[in-house]
């Protein structure tokens, strides 16, 4: 299990505006290119020295392709980068607040302590 | 040797700038009021007539990142690019640009390291809103050089409260021995009880009213040793999942010193947070 790879997902991609069109529109599709092309790339440093070992797991993996915010919250990822991440694709859709406000009922199951962020 | 002229804690909201800009129907409800309030505000620092301003905020993952995770960095540039495309984009800031007091950066890096705290350093490193807020609040002519410095309230492993009050204290005394006839403020930003991806989220006040009026009692009061009494890494998990922000209000205590009440306070209970300003004249009222 990655919280980190999780978090380098939703960085990568919150910070590139065609990235974020992109996942919206074909979150499954982005997430097989991403883990394919991007997940191992040491962001500072060129593609020739790119990292070898990391992925996903299945629940990872299927929970950024499911846009399952709430799955992110319990597996750990960052709740910063998600809810960033998640108002740049949603919040269109909705009235003023109307998304923050359906994101917060959506994980009102989870109680304290929530998951352990640290990576 | 330099004068620390004003030590001003505030909170950093990022919609302010929109709010406040707004017209007509765009115009929030809450606008004008706030409005009022940040203008009072701004004029403690303004009557304090500082040269160059030290700025304690945090980076939100833009420029830091989890490859490579410093706990406390002091930038050391020249010159200061500002707001990130996700920032204009979530909250309409605005690009800005800063000039660096590098002098300075270099004498609390030296300084700082050999009075034991392994401060990081950038030498070239886009700020964010946690110092860009603080600005348009502030100083919105944006027209003194700065000493940005960050903290990691955000990516655990954290360091833990007390370091920060360290470091606050350790920022004050070398101003102050920075041989320099500059007037500086120091000014931090951070959180009262905050949620943000979580359930308890944008609600119609902070997530926790009580923990916020123990927060500004401490803070306005000095109560150093009462909030470091309360205020654990766990313990700031209750009153909301991004509530280790308030670290960088304990930070600003630290500079601000133990018992020294606050010349100024005020606050504004929003949506969302409480927001809250406090200002310390350390050479009295000017």
């Amino acid at each position: 299990m990655s919280k980190y790879l999780l978090n380098k997902f939703l960085f990568t991609v919150d910070r590139d505006p065609e990235l974020v069109e992109r996942y919206r529109e074909e979150p499954r599709a982005t997430v097989e290119w991403w883990e394919s092309e991007y997940a191992n790339r040491i962001l500072g440093s060129h593609t020739g020295e790119s990292s070898t070992w990391l992925r996903f797991d299945d629940v990872e993996r299927e929970a950024l392709a499911a846009h399952d915010y709430p799955k992110l919250f319990e597996l750990g990822a960052h709740p910063f980068l998600t809810l960033t991440l998640f108002i740049a694709m949603f919040e269109r859709d909705y009235p003023p607040l109307g998304f923050q406000t359906e994101y917060a009922q959506r994980l009102s199951h989870m109680k304290l302590p929530y998951p352990d962020i640290a990576t | 040797m330099a004068e620390v002229v004003a030590v001003i804690a505030s909170t950093h909201h990022p919609f302010y700038y929109r709010a406040s800009t707004a017209t007509g129907e765009d115009r929030p409800p809450f606008a004008d009021a706030w409005v009022r309030k940040v203008e009072a505000f701004r004029e403690t620092l303004t009557r304090a007539r500082p040269d160059v301003l030290v700025m304690v905020g945090s980076d939100h993952f833009h420029q830091l990142w989890l490859d490579n995770m410093p706990q406390f960095l002091v930038g050391k540039a020249p010159f200061y690019d500002a707001n990130f495309y996700n920032e204009e984009r979530e909250f309409g800031l605005p690009r800005m640009f800063f000039t660096g007091q590098e002098d300075l950066s270099s004498y609390i890096l030296r300084e700082g390291i050999d009075a034991g705290f392994d401060l990081a350093f950038s030498n070239e490193l886009r700020i964010d809103h946690s110092i860009t807020c603080p600005i348009i609040t502030l100083r919105p002519q944006n027209d003194l050089p700065i000493v940005p410095i960050y903290t990691n309230i955000f990516a655990p492993p954290l360091p833990r409260p007390s370091r920060f009050v360290q470091l606050g204290r350790m920022i004050r005394q070398l101003v102050e021995s920075w041989p320099s006839d500059q007037r500086v403020a120091i000014i931090g930003t951070g959180h009262l009880s905050l949620e943000l991806g979580g359930p308890r989220q944008f609600g119609p006040h902070g997530p926790d009213p009580e923990f916020d009026r123990k927060a500004v009692e401490w803070i306005s009061t000095g109560d150093i040793e009462g909030c470091l009494s309360e205020v654990t890494l766990d313990s700031l998990h209750l009153p909301g999942n991004a509530t280790h922000g308030f670290m960088d209000f304990m930070l600003m205590m630290g500079v601000a010193g133990e018992g020294r009440k606050a010349d100024y306070v005020d606050t504004y209970d929003l949506f969302h947070t409480m927001e809250a300003y406090f200002t310390w004249y350390p050479g009295g009222r000017p």
